[in-house]
C-alpha cells in the first residue's frame, strides 16, 4: 500500500509544480491570444 | 495501427455531421424569384423545422470585386447586406488589434452547433453509458458472484509486481479517477449540481474541478508513459491469448485458462488505456493550450487524402477550421473517448476489487498467495519459480 500512497502524493506534487511552472510559461489564454488594447477583466 | 485505430474510431464519430451535410446537399430548391433572389419564408420555415437548407444563396452572396462581380463593385461602392453575410460566414477581411487567426472570426455558428452537442447527445449517451456500465457490473455480480480462490491458500505468496510498477499503475489510477470526477462535473455541473446546489456553488465545484483538471493531468501523462514502458513487452498478444478468449477468462464458467504475466482481458484493458490515453492526452494538450495545437483540419486533410470518408459513402470532411471549431471538436473528442475510458476501467475497478478475490492484492501489497497465482497467470508462476530456482545471472561461481 505504500506505493500507492506515495502515487498519489506524487500526483499532488506534480499538480502543484504544474500549477506554477504554467504560471511561469504564460499558459493564460488571457496572455496568449489577447493584446494591449483589449481589456478582459 | 494507432493511426487506422484513430482513424475508424474518428470516422465513426463524424458519421452524423457528414450525414446531416449531405442532406443539405440535397435540399430541394427553393423558387426564391418573389424575393429577387433573397431569403424566403419558405427557407425561415424549414430552418425553424430543422430542415436541411441550402444557404449558398447567402453564403455566396458577399459582393464582388471591380473584376469580377457583380453589385457595387466596380463603382467602388459596398453593400451592407453584402458586409454583414461576409461576417457572418466568415469571409470578410477582418483587421484586429489582436494577435493570430483568432480575433478575425466575428460570427461563428459552429458553436451553436458544439453547444447543442455537448448539452444533448453527449451528455445523454455518456452518462448513460456510464450508468449502463455500472448497472451492468451490479447484474453480473450477482449472477457470477465473486471470483473464488478454489481450494484453500497456500500462504506462500510470490511478487506479482514490484514497487515501481505499483506506483506507476496508481499513478495513472489516481489522477485519472480525478481527471474523470473533475471532467463530469464540468461537463454536468450545470444540469445536475446547479439546480440542487445553486450556481455558486457549482462556480465554485468548477473553478475548483478545472484547477484540479488542468494539473493533475500532467501525473496522468507521466504515468501513462511509465506504465506504458514498463509492461508493453508483456502485453504483445499471443496464440495463449485467444485459448483465454475461448474460455471467456474462466469469469464465466469454472474454467482457468493459463496465462503468463497478463491475460488477453488485462491486454485489452492495458491497451485500451495506452490508445485511449494517448488520444485523451493529445486532445487534452491541445485543450489546455488553447488555439495552438489544433488538431482536427489536419486530421482531415490525411484522412479525406487517404480517401477515407469515401469507404462509407461520406463527402470530405473540412479540411478548413475556424480556431474555435478546433477548439470545440478537441473539447467533444475529448469527452467520448473519456466516456468510453471510463466505461472500461469501471470493468477494471470491479474485477480488481469486488469481482476477483485476491486480485487487490496484486497491486496493493505487490504479493500474490501461490493458489492465486497457479489459477490466474500460471505459466507466469511457473516461469517465476524456475527463476526463483535457476542461479542467478551475476552469482559468482564457486571456485
Amino acid at each position: 500500500m505504500k506505493s500507492m500512497l506515495i502515487a498519489f502524493v506524487a500526483i499532488a506534487v506534480i499538480g502543484v509544480g504544474a500549477h506554477y511552472a504554467l504560471q511561469e510559461v504564460g499558459f493564460s489564454a488571457q496572455e496568449v491570444s489577447s493584446g494591449p488594447s483589449v481589456r478582459l477583466d | 495501427m494507432l493511426r487506422h485505430l484513430m482513424t475508424v474510431l474518428m470516422l465513426v464519430f463524424l458519421t452524423l455531421p457528414a450525414a446531416v451535410r449531405s442532406q443539405e446537399a440535397e435540399a430541394l430548391p427553393i423558387d426564391r424569384s418573389a424575393t429577387g433572389g433573397a431569403q424566403t419564408l419558405e427557407d425561415i420555415l424549414r430552418r425553424q423545422n430543422g430542415e436541411p437548407v441550402d444557404d449558398r444563396f447567402r453564403r455566396e452572396a458577399i459582393g464582388g470585386d471591380a473584376v469580377s462581380a457583380p453589385g457595387l463593385g466596380p463603382l467602388g461602392g459596398a453593400s451592407d447586406p453584402e458586409l454583414w453575410r461576409a461576417l457572418r460566414y466568415n469571409e470578410a477581411e477582418v483587421t484586429t488589434s489582436t494577435r493570430g487567426d483568432l480575433g478575425k472570426v466575428l460570427v461563428q455558428d459552429g458553436g451553436m452547433r458544439w453547444y447543442e452537442f455537448r448539452r444533448g447527445p453527449l451528455v445523454t449517451y455518456g452518462g448513460w453509458l456510464l450508468l449502463g456500465t455500472i448497472a451492468a457490473l451490479v447484474v453480473f455480480f450477482l449472477l457470477r458472484g465473486r471470483v473464488r480462490i478454489e481450494g484453500e491458500k497456500t500462504g506462500r505468496t510470490v511478487t506479482r509486481f514490484q514497487a515501481f510498477e505499483r506506483f506507476s499503475h496508481w499513478l495513472v489510477a489516481g489522477s485519472f479517477v480525478l481527471l474523470g470526477l473533475t471532467g463530469l462535473v464540468t461537463l454536468m455541473g450545470r444540469m445536475f449540481i446547479a439546480p440542487y446546489l445553486g450556481l455558486e456553488a457549482n462556480a465554485t465545484l468548477l473553478t475548483i474541478s478545472k484547477l484540479i483538471h488542468n494539473n493533475v493531468a500532467w501525473a496522468f501523462m507521466l504515468g501513462l508513459i511509465l506504465v506504458f514502458v514498463l509492461w508493453v513487452w508483456h502485453n504483445i498478444p499471443n496464440r495463449l491469448d485467444l485459448v483465454w478468449i475461448s474460455q471467456a477468462g474462466g469469469i464465466i464458467g469454472k474454467k482457468h485458462p493459463p496465462a503468463k504475466k497478463f491475460n488477453a482481458g488485462q491486454k485489452l484493458v492495458f491497451w485500451s488505456v495506452i490508445i485511449l490515453g494517448a488520444s485523451l492526452s493529445v486532445s487534452g494538450l491541445s485543450l489546455l493550450f488553447p488555439f495552438e495545437m489544433p488538431l482536427f483540419a489536419k486530421t482531415f486533410g490525411i484522412l479525406n487524402d487517404m480517401g477515407a470518408p469515401g469507404w462509407f459513402g461520406m463527402d470530405p470532411l473540412p479540411a478548413s477550421l475556424a480556431p474555435q471549431e478546433e477548439m470545440q471538436l478537441a473539447q467533444l473528442w475529448h469527452a467520448i473517448v473519456a466516456f468510453v475510458m471510463m466505461a472500461i476501467i469501471l470493468g477494471h475497478i470491479y474485477i480488481g476489487t469486488l469481482g476477483m478475490e485476491g486480485a487487490f492484492d496484486a497491486m496493493g501489497s505487490g504479493e500474490v498467495d501461490e493458489a492465486w497465482a497457479h489459477q490466474h497467470h500460471s505459466i507466469w508462476l511457473e516461469e517465476v519459480k524456475a527463476e526463483e530456482k535457476s542461479p542467478a545471472s551475476d552469482a559468482t561461481p564457486a571456485e
